[in-house]
């Protein structure tokens, strides 16, 4: 499991809207790579093409190629359900179905896509995902309670479960924290150290210490301006950007000058 | 250990309020007051409780002006106005429901319940008039035809809807096509029940000779008037659906109907039901669409497919226009008011079934 994303050449519309511009970049399998930048910049945006989740937002396309293990996302006859189901993604806030227990959003992958499942095959499938995300002891002797009366960062966790579950290669987390507190925050963290071991793991955040925490490498997104594409400004080793940053911009942002 | 003592005293923060009895001694008052003025021309008990009503609410007024200011007094006064309006708006409910059971409930026998009208005579009502024999004759015949009629439609109107309001919210977002159903949804929202009985008749006319009237026929002309319904109340289900619910889905690698029917349409199925459910009982009482299109019958047919069929609607509206005993139209007059009460029961049976409908359904929460 777990597999390299290279982007070359990546645009982004929204309709004639140009969003995002010219971003080439490569994310290394088993590793935590996280993108950073101002609001508006375009990084959710570019997160979400790497699964063609944009593709939701009637007139959004791209130009470009989105390549994992080397097979282009956007090749002609490549079925974005497929790709989906290679490469997860952890929303901002977490949305556990709100109809399934526990159980049934863990197995909501496998279930949702009409998958035979064995009982036993379930509860080892149920069992593992949960452990993955940390949620086994919290959950184990109500996994058919509803899924939505969990805390905010169980449920968070519940999601990740939820994602892992169907076994991708990739794990996009698009601000995974930001509507949590710092102690549900801080297991999500741990977790994420803990998927990197067998998981590609791309996460978007605005927050830089978080980012400094978790990530081996990072990315910074910026605009030049309101109504301007958002640019990959500068990618490299997590240490490198917030202790010695190539470019100006980088350096005003992650010390806090930025305005 | 250091302990403040305050003088007990008017205390400063209260201005002068009225005291709780005095709204009660106003009351008393005003319904002695207007039982006196309202003797005075005539003593009328109508007449009596709308003089009380505004005695009370110009004396509680004026009275709180005096004691508590002004502020006080118009947000008493408004307080007024919103009870009266709210009693106004229930009167008609209070009074149509008294009136249907005191005149329904004699005739609501197992008899009346159990038998059509097949071979009850204007001479069977003389004899239960003039010698005191039971009322025989009932609306078995047209609760079978509702209830068969109203599940045709639904059988009709249900898939019809629900697809129609998937494909608004799900698929048809912004396209030309979509925004043509919205409108034409609108439109026959508005079509008059007559209108769609027209319909119907001329539509089965057309295929299958004229004066084709059968409870199919009336149900298809009762799913020209639901559909429009169920299409607005799912359409509006499906959109408070969290679009976050939809990305996890997709997200998992879930193909976009499949998202549909296994995570939107559960997740809205309480309100979809009922919505539905509402659908029929705005049906159920339709008359005039069943006239046109199933005619009229005074024995059972089971067969929605063929012949006239009855309703409770059409078994009241013959009873009252054209008597069993055009002499003695008595028990005439208590069948028509059972029929109308099984109608008012069975409409707000089919409430209660809504809201539970709604409970049972909905997304559980609680740990």
């Amino acid at each position: 499991m777990s597999k390299r994303i290279d982007v070359q050449d990546l645009n982004i519309f929204y309709g004639g809207f140009k969003a995002v511009e010219d971003v080439n970049i490569r994310i290394e399998a088993r590793s935590v790579t996280a993108f950073i930048g101002p609001s508006g910049c375009g990084k959710s945006t570019f997160l979400r093409t790497l699964n063609r989740m944009h593709e939701v937002i009637p007139g959004a396309r791209v130009q470009g190629e989105v390549l994992l293990d080397g097979d282009n996302l956007y090749g002609p006859g490549v079925d974005p359900v497929t790709v989906r189901s290679q490469i997860g993604m952890v929303f901002q806030r977490p949305n556990p179905f709100p109809t399934m227990s526990i159980r049934d959003n863990v197995l909501a992958g496998v279930k949702l896509n009409n998958k035979r499942i064995s009982k036993t095959e379930a509860d080892t499938l149920v069992e593992k995902s949960l452990k993955g995300a940390n949620l086994w002891q919290e959950v184990k002797d109500r996994l058919n309670k509803p899924g939505s009366g969990l805390s905010g960062g169980q449920q968070q966790r519940l999601c990740i479960a939820r994602a892992i579950a169907v076994q991708p290669e990739v794990i996009l987390m698009d601000e995974p924290c930001s509507a949590l507190d710092p102690i549900s925050t801080m297991a999500i963290e741990d977790l994420i150290d803990e998927l990197k071991n067998n998981y590609t793991v791309v996460i978007v955040t605005h927050n830089m210490q978080q980012a400094a925490r978790v990530s081996e490498k990072t990315a910074f997104f910026n605009i030049a301006g309101t109504g301007e594409p958002g640019r990959l400004i500068e990618y490299s080793d997590t240490t490198d950007i917030f202790n010695n940053p190539r470019e100006k911009t980088t350096e005003d942002y992650v010390s806090g000058r930025f305005g | 250990m250091f302990k403040a003592t305050v003088e007990r005293r008017h205390s400063a923060l209260t201005r002068n309020r009225l005291p709780k009895s005095a709204l009660w001694v106003v009351l008393a008052a005003a319904v002695v007051l207007a039982a006196a003025l309202s003797s005075l021309v005539g003593f009328n008990l109508a007449l009596w409780a709308v003089l009380a009503a505004v005695l009370f609410v110009a004396g509680a007024t004026v009275a709180t002006r005096i004691v508590e200011g002004g502020r006080s007094a118009s947000n008493r006064f408004i307080t007024f106005v919103v009870y009266g309006a709210f009693i106004l708006a229930l009167l008609p409910l209070l009074s149509v429901m008294w009136t249907v059971l005191e005149r329904g409930l004699p005739g609501l026998t197992s008899n009346f319940l159990f038998t059509s009208m097949n071979g009850v005579t204007g001479a069977i009502d003389n004899r239960t008039v003039e010698e005191g024999t039971p009322v025989l004759g009932g609306a078995y015949h047209a609760i079978i035809g509702t209830l068969q009629i109203s599940l045709m439609a639904t059988v009709i109107s249900v898939p019809v809807g629900l697809l129609a309001a998937i494909y608004l919210v799900e698929y048809g977002s912004g396209r030309s096509l979509s925004r043509a159903i919205t409108f034409f949804v609108d439109v026959m929202t508005g079509i008059p029940s007559i209108v769609a009985g027209l319909f119907a008749a001329a539509l089965f006319g057309m295929f299958f000779g004229p004066s084709t009237r059968t409870g199919f026929v009336a149900a298809v002309a009762l799913s020209v008037l639901m559909i429009p319904v169920v299409v607005r109340s799912t359409e509006e289900m499906l959109r408070i659906v969290p679009n976050e619910l939809r990305e996890a889905s997709y997200a998992l690698g879930v193909r976009k109907w499949r998202t549909v029917m296994k995570v939107v349409i559960p997740t809205s199925i309480s309100g979809i039901a009922s919505g539905v459910t509402l659908a029929i009982a705005r049906v159920v009482g339709e008359t005039a669409p069943i006239l046109v299109a199933a005619g009229f019958a005074t024995s059972i047919n089971w067969n929605v497919f063929s012949g006239w069929m009855a309703s409770l609607p059409t078994f009241i509206y013959y009873q009252i226009r054209t008597p069993t005993s055009p002499t003695n139209i008595e028990p005439s007059d208590q069948r028509a008011w059972a029929a109308a009460l099984i109608l008012i029961l069975f409409v707000m049976l089919l409430n209660l079934v809504a809201r539970l409908v709604a409970k049972f359904f909905a997304p559980k929460t609680g740990r």
